[in-house]
């Protein structure tokens, strides 16, 4: 059933990636417990434009779950307490009335914040063009069905492409290491016939240009799998290290 | 080098010298259970582990162990700092699933280093190094150092300390190197974690046993 709750919301104000931040706090009064976490903040800027001040910058795109584009930390967790859900799928009933909730952006030294909430997530996309592809002269279309694939490796693949690179592992992590996101990027290809082509190829220049780009080494504690909005496993990152060193010894 | 300049590199050194050294601690536990049935077999092993070539060779591979995992280790935890960022965040939350010990390595590993270093003073410091030092006369015997450590009280609460920072730092450690050499999926993950429990236990269960009998038997 619907409720209104009134709350004081916490928000990272940052004017720019060389500014200093800090922390203002806005009072929310009568918010709709249905509203959505992002729709709060919709309701936020209004007040705020309406008063004459700078609106709050955030990341938002589908908000519907699948573009990756969201990405606020809130409470200390990753898009929010819920759990296999990014930040636009966050409801206000998730909080009490009286509640202080505090939002903060990713921070991890390879995604710089752009603006108060929003961070620079280019990183991804460059790990992604180093090798996050499959690239081959196909000639005429295959039938289908011509190349077997089990329905094991079939539904393994399809879970890990279900990352969103939205980051949530690297913010997650106390070492700001992106390896879920490689991990998934790499096993959805090394599953299947077609990418294994160029496995050993793809794994070591996403790997080194995760290196390359700043983010810290894996000790595996959990933290990414487990404020992961796509439920992705750390089993992927098992599999990472399996092709790497695969394809380290057979150089 | 691979070994140096991949993150996954550097992570293969840490796990490779982090289950050489659970091998280690197990097979020391086990000598050490000698002592439990008869002090004239310890004395034994620890004639047979004196200055001879091979327990040299072994000391040697083994320090050899510890210190790329000590080096590894501070080096790995800077490189993560740096990456994660000058801010830290204001509100953290520990998920239920990510084990304590897994985001206090450092503290436990420097905990487990200070204890070996009085450990490596009590033992290896009054036993192989005179030894070594072709010093035969003041070198102590397997006995003796034993009870020279144990007579005093206060080393078993301390043992008791050290032991406890290894059993954490086990209990992630174990798993944590299956799963960086590739080792594991969804099932294995958690046969690796459930084998490192019992490992960790066992072993540090026998070497408390084992503090508390020579405190018994020497300080009481």
């Amino acid at each position: 059933m619907e409720t209104n709750i009134s709350f004081k919301l916490k928000v990272w104000r940052q004017a720019g990636p060389k500014e200093k931040g800090h922390f203002e706090t806005y009072e929310m009064s009568d918010i709709p417990t249905d509203t959505s976490f992002l729709e709060m903040l919709d309701i936020l800027n209004e007040q705020l434009v309406e008063k004459g001040e700078e609106p709050v910058a955030f990341d938002h795109d589908c908000r519907e779950g699948i573009c990756g584009m969201c990405s606020l930390y809130i409470n200390g967790h990753p898009h929010g307490p819920a759990t296999g859900a990014t930040t636009c799928q966050l409801y206000m009933r998730r909080f009490h009335d009286g509640d202080t909730i505090t939002v903060e952006p990713w921070r991890s030294a390879a995604f710089p914040i752009i603006r108060d909430l929003m961070v620079n997530r280019n990183a991804f996309d460059q790990i992604q063009q180093a090798g996050g592809y499959v690239s081959f002269n196909t000639g005429g279309a295959q039938d289908a069905n011509a190349l077997p694939i089990s329905k094991v490796a079939a539904d393994e693949a399809m879970d890990s492409a279900s990352c969103i690179g939205c980051g949530a592992c690297v913010a997650a992590c106390k070492n700001g290491s992106a390896m879920l996101f490689v991990s998934a990027k790499v096993s959805q290809f090394a599953l299947l016939p077609q990418g294994k082509v160029e496995a050993k190829r793809r794994v070591k220049a996403m790997l080194a240009k995760m290196d390359e780009l700043g983010f810290g080494n894996c000790t595996n504690t959990g933290a990414c799998a487990a404020e992961c909005p796509k439920n992705i496993k750390l089993s992927n990152i098992a599999r990472l290290n399996r092709e790497f060193l695969c394809a380290k010894c057979s150089d | 080098m691979w070994l140096t300049n991949s993150s996954v590199g550097r992570k293969v050194v840490m796990s490779v010298t982090g289950l050489f050294l659970i091998l280690f601690l197990t097979f020391h536990a086990l000598m050490n259970a000698v002592a439990l049935i008869s002090l004239d077999a310890y004395e034994a092993v620890c004639e047979f582990l004196g200055a001879n070539w091979y327990a040299l060779l072994g000391t040697a591979i083994l320090a050899g162990g510890f210190v790329l995992h000590i080096i590894y280790a501070f080096w790995l935890t800077l490189q993560n700092k740096r990456a994660r960022g000058n801010d830290a965040y204001t509100v953290t939350a520990r998920p239920k699933s990510v084990e304590w010990a897994s985001q206090n390595m450092l503290v436990l590993g420097l905990i487990v280093l200070c204890f070996l270093v009085l450990h490596l003073f009590h033992f290896w410091a009054k036993m192989q190094l005179p030894e070594m030092l072709g010093d035969e006369i003041s070198a102590l015997r397997g006995k003796e150092a034993l009870e020279l450590a144990f007579s005093q009280l206060w080393v078993l609460p301390v043992y008791l300390v050290g032991f406890c920072a290894i059993w954490f730092h086990i209990t992630h450690g174990f798993w944590s190197a299956f799963q960086t050499l590739g080792t594991t999926n969804d099932k294995w993950i958690e046969r690796f974690k459930c084998i490192g429990w019992w490992w960790a236990t066992i072993v540090m269960l026998l070497f408390a046993v084992e503090a508390c009998y020579f405190t018994w038997f020497f300080a009481l």
